[in-house]
């Protein structure tokens, strides 16, 4: 049996390692993102939404997390950003929008945070720096 | 012989490709990336390298969590520009150098070096917006192109270390490729930045300037670099800092500094940029183009002072 180590990894705040764990976790939600590479699988998912997505065994939490837009909690649960960001693009919206989101600013606010030399590596490096963890 | 004679290193920046293919270099916000690539554009034309060997990675675009090379290098005669979900690129397809890149793929397996060889595949911003950064809007490449392909979307990706040796085992098997070629080597990626999560946005600007500064003048320390330490201070999308080091690797160890521009914002991203030069490239054209440009002269070969207090 595999004993649990401390992974170093988890004490960065805000951010979610695509590892073994998560790659295995988000398999299917990560490949039904990439479907969407497809103009036709594109207007597909569009058009129906919960059919589209029967396609792939994924979990009723990955399932519920994509028909929301939830998008951290998509990568809590596998989801790769650079997948991810696929079902953003079908939604026309771009990296940055996606960023802002994320990191819960309106997007003015983050052009702004990023115009004036994006966010500070001061108070990000350990959770133990950020009031919620 | 095949010989590298320089090496570039800059970052991919989506967006950036965007902006160029939409007409929008002039603009207040772009303005300062593209005005950065200036001097590269007049380098570039003056060297004109026969061959590029460019290192990036594709972003989920021809590669997907079916299968997930470490180190991939294109073999084919041509890789069209991928659609990334908002149609391909408005830029010229890539023609490969499949002799050389068979070459590489040979010595470096047989380096130890487990290549993956990929004879269909379509590239992506990682490859393109380098070359356009470089070249500009051309109707065709002014070169034909290998790509190689590293994973640093799924972890973990090769150490930097690992990055590092592989360079020299390229460096090795360019010098054994029988043809007259001058080779440039591009690194692609970085710098800091996270396109994800709650902490998106981290841009590290002397986390950068510091891997700028090791890169060149003590890479062999530098590839030592635990993953954990680009993650941390510079953001997970930072990792592919790594690459960086294949191209250094593939350098000479006295390679010069000849260019270095740092630009935030692009977009998430710092935008970095450096181009080395390998000791023994002809000096001249690249001088004029240093005096047009208003930047310092190289210095006299240092170097030789520094040999004949070693010897």
């Amino acid at each position: 049996m595999m004993t649990q180590r401390e992974n170093p990894f988890d004490d960065i705040p805000g951010t979610t390692l695509f590892d073994a764990e998560h790659s295995r976790k988000g398999y299917h939600l990560n490949m039904f993102c990439m479907s969407l590479m497809k103009p036709e699988n594109r207007a597909a998912f569009k058009a129906d939404e919960p059919t589209y997505l029967d396609r792939w065994p994924m979990t009723p939490q990955q399932r519920d997390a994509v028909l929301k837009r939830d998008w951290n909690r998509m990568l809590e649960l596998g989801g790769n950003i650079y997948y991810t960001s696929k079902l953003g693009a079908t939604d026309g919206l771009s990296f940055q929008a996606l960023a802002a989101k994320m990191s819960g600013m309106t997007q003015e606010a983050y052009v702004e945070m990023m115009r004036s030399g994006g966010r500070g590596i001061e108070g990000n490096r350990s959770k133990s720096e950020w009031r919620d963890g | 012989m095949a010989r590298i004679v320089a090496g570039v290193a800059t970052s991919h920046i989506p967006a950036v490709g965007a902006a160029l293919d939409n007409g929008r270099t002039t603009e207040s916000y772009w303005q300062p990336v593209f005005a950065g690539y200036e001097f590269s554009k007049k380098w570039i034309a003056d060297l004109a390298p026969d061959v590029i060997i460019e290192v990036y990675n594709d972003h989920a675009t021809a590669f997907s969590l079916d299968i997930i090379p470490t180190f991939a290098i294109g073999c084919a005669p041509e890789f069209p520009i991928a659609d990334e979900g908002w149609g391909p690129r408005r830029v010229p397809p890539v023609v490969g150098h499949p002799e050389l890149a068979w070459h590489i793929a040979q010595s470096t397996i047989l380096d130890e070096f487990d290549m993956t060889i990929v004879n269909n595949m379509a590239v992506d911003h990682g490859l393109t917006v380098p070359l356009s950064l470089m070249y500009g809007q051309p109707k065709a490449w002014p070169a034909p192109v290998i790509p190689l392909a590293v994973n640093v979307v799924q972890y973990p990706p090769p150490t930097g270390n690992r990055c590092y040796n592989l360079g020299k085992a390229i460096r090795k098997a360019v010098e054994s490729y029988p043809e007259d070629l001058r080779v440039v080597v591009f690194g692609t990626g970085g710098m800091s930045h996270q396109l994800q999560g709650p902490r998106a946005g981290l841009i590290n600007a002397e986390f950068d300037n510091a891997f700028l500064d090791e890169l060149i003048a003590d890479p062999a320390h530098l590839a030592q670099r635990p993953h954990i330490e680009y993650v941390r201070e510079a953001g997970s999308e930072a990792i592919e800092l790594v690459m960086w080091l294949i191209m250094r690797g593939a350098l000479d160890d006295r390679a010069k500094e000849v260019y270095r521009y740092y630009h935030v914002p692009a977009s998430n991203t710092a935008v970095g940029h450096l181009i080395l030069e390998n000791p023994g490239l002809p000096q001249q054209r690249i001088a004029e183009t240093r005096i047009e440009y208003g930047m310092p002269q190289l210095d006299e070969q240092p170097e030789d002072v520094a040999d004949e207090v070693v010897v």
